[in-house]
């Protein structure tokens, strides 16, 4: 199958029916993707470095959320100096060992850790539109309880899901979604937490 | 009586004086006039120069010649924009420097006001961190913390942005002594179970050699790196920017490695079975093909800068240090090794495969250089501008000292010899030969007005061939020597130019006037001097690994069949 550059999202709503899967590696996603904590300073610019790292090596960043942490073990931290940055990006084993240490070398990058394969608590959500008269109402309120999809707008011709969950669940409800017509989606990326207290 | 409060530009000033900052190298603009209101009443000594580019390379002379950081000051816009190559070549050669750069006011920012530039985004990917001061209360921190990063680790260019109603307003702010970079973390001794890793593996090769580059030099680590090679019998080699850290006049050293270094240093590459990297970070130009590149050889790579860790190689054994640390903490771990059947291999390749060249038809610069290093140039800086002459002065102008030897290696920037030197000498005192090509001089060669102002003793070599000479050879041997966008016409007299700055100058055609000007230049020393050297046309630099070629495909002389496209980067 001949690769293209093509957004992830595009893909899901030209391709009803097919619900990708973090299994199988497929023409969607070429390369295991690998999520990644960062530990920044929260100052003007952090954010700006840290995407130019990727951006000049050609590596792929999926997706990136940053905001504000709240407490910081082992460094006098007062609120709004640092943030957690949760970013996904695919590459080789290699490749990613090289993105890490170029992310530490920041000096406003405190750490980076990958937790890819690790059991971390991982979060995202999604808000999906959907084209919905009275025929489809039912069946996709159906989906949506399964799915613990909550009901956030409604109207006589149209619904907005959102659901919170792991990605791959994430990508399933969207694709037993799709035969309805999606007319918007947007996700928030992926969020990470290490278990217990070891640190994220 | 009204106490005239201290203004951000008059503390910017004083916090430099706290550094030990002793010249600032720059060019004025509206946005800076604050900070150099400050200096009217500072002890530091200003250098207006006459192009940025300039300031940045003679900053980063300075700092190359003496370890300590330059420190170039310059406006906002177009001034800011002019030092992107001096901070590109700091960065890639790891040269501790400050730029500061005049802002506009902090309400205009990105309302495209006259002479505005967005300098902290245009330079994020060629400086080691950058600042853009929006509260005059920074000022202090920031100073402090720059100068810290610019100078630890591996040292590298600092921007500051400062707005000018930050540097006009009033910085109560109190200095500071300390810096808070939870996110900065320097490697200090070697790891003591990777140390004893390593010194088994050295005991183990039969063949060792230690490949020393620019952090052998910038950690002060030579006397210990020779007495590791005396104390196992090892040969040593170094990089363009690794010359100065050991005498390369040492019966154990083999010369420079590389693209154009010594074959027999190349083949003692190629044939060891053991190679350390010593601040060294396994770059393009001394690798080769990298999938064929000592293949077989154990790889140990001693390094500041973790990043540099497998990204070329492999190494097996990583040690995360300070070199001149690691270094000495190595050499009492270690022993003699019978190298004799090494070390005899190696002295039957340099008698085999000398550094050759034609005596005859005409002038040659390799002589010029060649007598240049007889006649006194080993007590003598040396910078380069970059191409040929760079790499004859690289072969045949032995470093036998600490920081004598200023080259642009990573950036490969035309025009950074001549006010390098300038930097340098400034620094120093010492006696700097520039040489630079006819390309090269001619892109900073403004700074002549400069360098008679500072009465520097700088001779500045020009290698004149009338041609962008490692553009030439590339054409000729890899391109059917259909010559494109190298020849250089319309040079001027360089003679009569200097004479235009005051400068006093002379003009060799011919071997036998070489030793004459070379004797004027030295004893010359009240001021910058010139020798324009009339060199044959064309000429090729020998030996050479073609880029993307493993090393064994390296030419000792012109092929006479025709060559593929290098297949490697530029």
């Amino acid at each position: 199958m001949v690769s293209t550059v093509v957004p992830r999202g595009a893909k899901f709503e030209l391709d009803p029916g097919k619900a990708p899967r973090r299994d199988i590696v497929t023409d969607i996603v070429s390369q295991p993707i690998h999520t990644l904590s960062l530990l920044v300073r929260n100052k003007p610019g952090v954010l700006v470095r840290v995407a130019l790292v990727f951006s000049r090596r050609g590596y792929n960043l999926e997706s990136l959320v940053v905001s504000a942490a709240l407490s910081v073990a082992g460094i006098d931290a007062a609120p709004g100096d640092f943030s957690r940055m949760t970013i996904t990006c695919s590459g080789e084993p290699d490749t990613l060992e090289q993105i890490i240490k170029q992310l530490v070398k920041l000096i406003d990058v405190v750490h980076a850790f990958d937790h890819t394969g690790q059991s971390a608590i991982e979060c995202e959500v999604a808000l999906v539109k959907l084209r919905a008269g009275l025929k489809e109402r039912t069946e996709i309120l159906q989906v949506a309880e399964n799915f613990k999809a909550k009901v956030v707008d409604f109207g006589a011709d149209s619904m907005i899901l959102r659901c919170a969950g792991q990605t791959d669940k994430l990508d399933a409800l969207i694709g037993l979604l799709k035969p309805f017509g999606i007319t918007e989606l947007v996700r928030s990326g992926k969020i990470l937490m290490a278990r217990g207290l070891d640190e994220t | 009586m009204i106490q005239k409060s201290t203004t951000g530009g008059e503390k910017v000033i004083q916090c430099l004086e706290r550094e030990g900052v002793e010249v600032v190298y720059g060019y004025s603009g509206g946005a800076a006039m604050p900070i150099f209101d400050a200096l009217v009443d500072s002890k530091i000594k200003f250098v207006l120069v006459r192009h940025e580019q300039g300031a940045t390379h003679m900053a980063d002379g300075y700092a190359r010649a003496t370890g300590k950081p330059g420190v170039v000051l310059v406006t906002s816009g177009p001034g800011a924009t002019n030092c992107v190559t001096g901070l590109l070549t700091a960065l890639m050669d790891s040269v501790p420097m400050i730029v500061l750069t005049g802002q506009t006011i902090t309400s205009m920012l990105g309302k495209d006001a006259f002479q505005e530039a967005d300098v902290t985004g245009i330079t994020y990917p060629v400086v080691k961190h950058s600042y853009l001061v929006k509260d005059a209360a920074d000022i202090p921190r920031v100073m402090k913390e720059a100068f810290h990063i610019a100078t630890t680790g591996r040292p590298g260019p600092v921007l500051i942005d400062l707005p000018k109603d930050v540097t006009q307003g009033p910085c109560t702010a109190p200095f500071v002594d300390t810096v808070n970079l939870p996110g900065y973390h320097v490697p200090g001794r070697a790891d003591a179970v990777l140390l004893k890793k390593a010194a088994g593996l050295l005991m183990n090769s039969k063949k060792p050699v230690l490949y020393v580059g620019h952090g052998a030099l910038i950690s002060g680590a030579g006397k210990a790196i020779m007495k590791l090679a005396a104390k196992l019998g090892a040969p040593v080699v170094n990089t363009l920017l690794g010359k100065g850290a050991c005498p390369e006049d040492h019966p154990l050293h083999q010369g420079m490695l590389g693209m154009h270094g010594t074959a027999y240093a190349n083949r003692t590459v190629q044939h060891c079975d053991l190679i350390m990297a010593i601040g060294a970070r396994w770059d393009d130009r001394i690798t080769g093909k990298v999938s064929e590149f000592c293949r077989d050889a154990v790889k140990i790579h001693i390094d500041i800068d973790v990043a540099e860790f497998n990204k070329i190689i492999r190494p097996d054994v990583s040690i995360a240090a300070d070199a001149r640390l690691a270094i000495e903490d190595l050499i009492p771990l270690v022993g003699k090794i019978d190298t004799a059947g090494w070390l005899k291999e190696i002295s039957g390749w340099r008698k085999q495969y000398p550094l050759k060249y034609a005596k005859k038809g005409g002038l040659r610069a390799q002589h010029v250089l060649e007598r240049l290093d007889k006649l006194g140039g080993r007590d003598c800086i040396i910078t380069t501008d970059v191409g040929q002459h760079q790499m004859w002065a690289a072969q045949f102008c032995l470093t036998t000292k600490h920081r004598y030897w200023l080259s642009s290696g990573g950036a490969g920037t035309m025009g950074f010899g001549f006010p390098s030197a300038i930097g340098a000498a400034m620094a120093t005192g010492k006696p700097t030969w520039c040489v630079v090509g006819d390309g090269g001089f001619q892109m900073t060669m403004c700074e002549m007005a400069t360098a008679v102002l500072q009465k520097v003793p700088v001779k500045i070599l020009i290698i004149n061939n009338r041609y962008l000479g490692m553009i030439r050879q590339w054409q000729e041997l890899f391109f059917d020597n259909r010559i494109s966008g190298a020849d250089l016409e319309g040079n001027p007299d360089f003679v009569k130019l200097a004479a235009a700055y005051n400068i006093p100058g002379k003009r060799v055609t011919r071997a036998g006037d070489v030793d004459k000007a070379i004797t004027w230049a030295m004893a010359y020393n009240k001021g910058p001097c010139l020798i324009e050297a009339e060199v044959v046309k064309e000429d090729n630099v020998f030996p050479m690994i073609p880029a993307g070629a493993p090393l064994s495909g390296m030419i000792i002389e012109k092929p006479r069949t025709k060559m593929d496209k290098p297949s490697g980067s530029t």
